[in-house]
């Protein structure tokens, strides 16, 4: 039996962010905390991907995510990372626990057009929700940390090391849910779901798991963003949000719990560097992007690195 | 096709585009308004036959083996990509073409201005969706159609030629779409990102209606329409997402839509 | 119809006057038939005759619009597939029905899994490698095993889509095992086979199925394999048991030549 090196990878790199990260440039940092941020909803889709279910609606959850963290500063005061991670986790798994009764029992398109139905739901409610400044959103309270505020220049690392160290746990926590027996269904579950309720199992059950854990990283993953970013607006729940981290799931495959983060890192530079060189073309290259991986690395980014490895 | 097809909204865009454009530079030479209505009809076909094989030849074609989800992305990123070649094309600044609009002014119904243009539209609506219902039930080449879409394989192997089917089939789906756009073009500002909220809800119009069913359609958009107007008229705080509530409830209680061909997958 | 009943086996299946009809067709007219622990049985008929309705009701997918189905003392005529298969009735397709993505071993391991999980074993909190219920042995070990006793050892890292098709039978098959069944219902195993194979897959498959204590019912249209390994045969015609007899006294019986044989009394 091989041994499973891949917990030992993921504590190195994010011990390696914790150690080191607050040795970039402040630019830098945002870039690996938002990616962190969109690492982990790509990391839930990852989990429903793998039972061959498409999610077109995550940003349900980070929208949902996001407005818990900002609520929290607006209407309480707090403004302390976790607990804005923490609360936008459990909102979301909240909803989803309650809305997976329903989604759970579909598959393929449906599920798909479901979920984008439910996301633009939520878009068009806090469009036209003064309380939360509709299209305009509202702005975060600066970040604080165990009850003090960071001075100016910490923030950042204050923020994008928590992020890595959330991250740290839920990619354990995925990596080791992923290799229980239950875990394990979700390829069968694509394959013949028929075969697995004749061996006595519950897909509808396990697809509800799965949607529930998926939308808590999807939640942790809008609070982190939303405060970093300092900004949340309706936009987040827009379809098109959505389509971001579809991209970024099918960039880094299936494979290897680290591959989301890698996916939307490298999604962050592509997006902003495509941005920088010609705003109006971006859109372009990223569609461009999305069809040559589709083609070429159907498996996303890991199949090109295991390929290199059994050279 | 029984593909999800998001590049639906680009010919929708490129539809108003070449709509604005053609006409703004006909009324700019000075030439008739009357005949305006035509130039709307002729650039929505222009832009069709110019995109649409290009893209189904080109692209499309090669990925009809794939999953439906795949197929769905693929046609995202062909989305993304228009969009921003619109914005190479036409450029990033408002089109507004409002005489074919303004020309024919409104009339009365029941103490309220109703624009006269709207029956252009309804008009068209009628026509070309009673014209496919036609082709489809009624002429020879609608029954092959609807058996290449239902089982390729089979007709391939009777030597129907799929490939000029799928062509033609995307081909006039699009062109339904671009004609959409054309001649939405004079009641609104044709900007960029006129496709992106058009495609999540015409989405809603279909899986209200039911996929795969032309009645569907027709019955969903209408659906649509007027849940739409109510609610804009008495409940305006739920206008934007009422829609996506319907579509959502549909889904829930009855997925396969209020007339439709497909079954949900379901366990 | 000849009953065949030594009163002092067990009984392990007892279905009774199941009745089931799909419109203006009936599938099964006062199905009834008793079968012992640890016997063999096969069923035959010509398609449409009810067999496969038989197994279906049996197994939880259709429920009989009257009539009962009996297992080891419990009452499972309205209970889900799901739960049936809980009790330790399996059954196999007659197009095999395999996790086409993964491989082999993989494919056992899920069904593994499930069983371990059902069992409380294995879950997220659980340490070290969990003990498979009824073979007393972690499940990489229940894997190989039962791989070996279908001769699929060979196959181990292959897709399962790309097996040949004896070899697809044989882990559909083996794949019902893991749960290590007390009653296993099998559907066609041998058709799709050639038929050099098909002796030596039906002995393997009841070789494994015995060993492990299982009763096992299948379904038939070789006549040869039905002579060969059944120990009872109930003959299915329109709906009916039409015979219920040992192979021999039921394949030559007048009826089961005129409407399973197609033969002219």
């Amino acid at each position: 039996m091989k041994r499973d090196r891949t917990p030992l990878f993921i504590a190195l790199v994010f011990l390696f962010v914790i150690s080191f990260g607050f040795l970039l440039p402040q630019w830098a940092m945002f870039i690996v905390t938002i990616a962190i941020a969109r690492g982990l909803v790509a990391l839930g889709l990852m989990l429903l991907l793998r039972a061959g279910l498409v999610s077109f609606g995550q940003a349900l959850y980070y929208c949902l995510g996001a407005y818990a963290a900002g609520a929290l500063g607006r209407f309480f005061g707090l403004s302390d990372i976790y607990v804005q991670m923490l609360a936008g986790g459990a909102l979301a798994a909240g909803f989803a626990f309650v809305l997976g009764f329903l989604l759970a029992r579909y598959r393929g398109i449906f599920f798909g057009l479901l979920s984008l139905a439910l996301s633009m739901i939520l878009y068009g409610l806090l469009v036209k929700n003064e309380a939360l400044g509709s299209t305009d959103g509202f702005n975060i309270l600066p970040s604080a940390l165990f009850g003090t505020r960071p001075e100016a220049g910490w923030v950042r690392y204050a923020v994008m090391a928590s992020a890595a160290v959330v991250a740290l746990l839920a990619a354990l926590l995925v990596h080791r849910y992923l290799n229980t027996p239950l875990g394990r269904l979700a390829p069968a579950i694509k394959d013949n779901e028929i075969r697995v309720e004749y061996m006595g199992a519950s897909a509808r059950r396990a697809v509800h798991v799965k949607y529930v854990i998926a939308a808590a990283l999807a939640g942790i993953g809008g609070a982190l963003a939303a405060t970093t970013v300092g900004h949340i607006d309706p936009e987040m729940a827009y379809w098109t949000t959505s389509g971001e981290f579809i991209f970024i799931a099918i960039l880094a495959g299936t494979r290897n719990v680290l591959a989301p983060f890698a996916g939307a890192l490298l999604y962050g530079v592509i997006h902003t560097t495509a941005y920088d060189l010609s705003p109006n073309t971006w859109q372009m290259s990223l569609g461009i992007s999305l069809l040559l991986l589709i083609v070429f690395l159907p498996e996303g980014l890991w199949s090109l690195f295991s390929r290199l490895r059994w050279r | 096709m029984k593909i999800v097809n998001v590049t639906h909204g680009s010919f929708y865009a490129l539809g108003a585009y070449a709509g604005a454009s053609l006409t703004g530079a006909w009324l700019a030479r000075g030439y008739p308004p009357a005949l305006s209505y035509a130039v709307l009809l002729v650039a929505a076909l222009g832009i069709t036959l110019v995109f649409a094989p290009l893209i189904e030849r080109g692209i499309l074609r090669f990925m009809y083996a794939k999953d439906e989800a795949v197929i769905l992305l693929i046609t995202y990123a062909l989305f993304l990509v228009l969009e921003d070649v619109i914005k190479l094309i036409w450029g990033v600044n408002p089109y507004f073409i409002a005489e074919p609009y303004a020309l024919l002014g409104s009339f009365q119904v029941a103490g309220m201005a109703y624009p006269t243009y709207n029956l252009i539209l309804i008009a068209l609506a009628v026509i070309f969706g009673g014209g496919l219902a036609w082709l489809l039930n009624s002429t020879r080449v609608g029954k092959l159609l609807r058996a290449v879409i239902h089982d390729p394989e089979v007709s391939r192997a009777m030597g129907v030629n799929v490939g000029r089917y799928y062509l033609v089939t995307f081909t006039i789906g699009s062109l339904l779409a671009a004609l959409a756009g054309s001649f939405t073009a004079p009641t609104v500002s044709v900007v960029p990102g006129l496709g992106v909220e058009i495609i999540v809800l015409s989405f809603a119009v279909v899986v209200i209606g039911g996929l795969g069913s032309l009645p569907g359609a027709a019955l969903g958009a209408v659906i649509v329409g007027v849940v739409r107007s109510f609610s804009v008229h008495y409940l305006p705080a739920v206008e934007l997402f009422v829609i996506y509530f319907v579509m959502a409830a549909v889904l829930a209680v009855r997925p396969r839509g209020l007339f439709s061909l497909e079954e949900p997958r379901k366990i | 119809m000849v009953a065949f009943l030594t009163p002092q086996m067990a009984i392990i299946l007892d279905t009774k006057n199941l009745c089931k009809t799909f419109g203006a067709v009936t599938a099964a007219h006062e199905v009834s038939a008793a079968i012992e622990k640890d016997s063999v049985v096969g069923l035959i008929g010509t398609n449409g005759a009810g067999k496969t309705t038989f197994i279906n009701m049996i197994t939880g997918y259709i429920k009989p619009d009257k009539g009962t189905i009996e297992y080891d003392g419990h009452d499972i005529t309205r209970l889900p597939p799901r739960e049936i298969m809980r009790l330790g009735i399996s059954r196999s397709f007659q197009v095999p029905q395999l996790y086409g993505s993964l491989g082999v071993f993989d494919n056992m391991m899920v069904g593994l899994g499930i069983v371990l999980s059902n069992a409380g074993l294995g879950g997220y909190f659980s340490r070290g490698s969990a003990l498979v219920p009824g073979y007393g042995r972690p499940a990489e070990e229940v894997a190989e095993h039962l791989l070996g006793r279908f001769g699929l050892l060979e196959y181990r890292d292959r897709n399962a889509q790309v097996l040949p098709g004896g070899a697809r039978k044989l882990l559909d098959i083996a794949l019902t095992m893991v749960a290590k069944p007390r009653v296993l219902l099998l559907d066609e195993p041998t058709s799709g086979v050639s038929a050099e194979e098909k002796f030596g897959i039906m002995q393997m498959v009841l070789d494994a199925a015995r060993a492990e204590g299982a009763t096992v019912l299948f379904v038939e249209h070789d006549m040869e394999v039905v002579s060969r390994f059944a120990q009872r045969v109930l003959a299915f015609y329109d709906g009916r048991i039409i015979v219920d007899a040992p192979p021999a006294a039921a394949l030559a019986h007048p009826d089961v030549q005129r409407y399973v044989a197609g033969r002219r009394a």
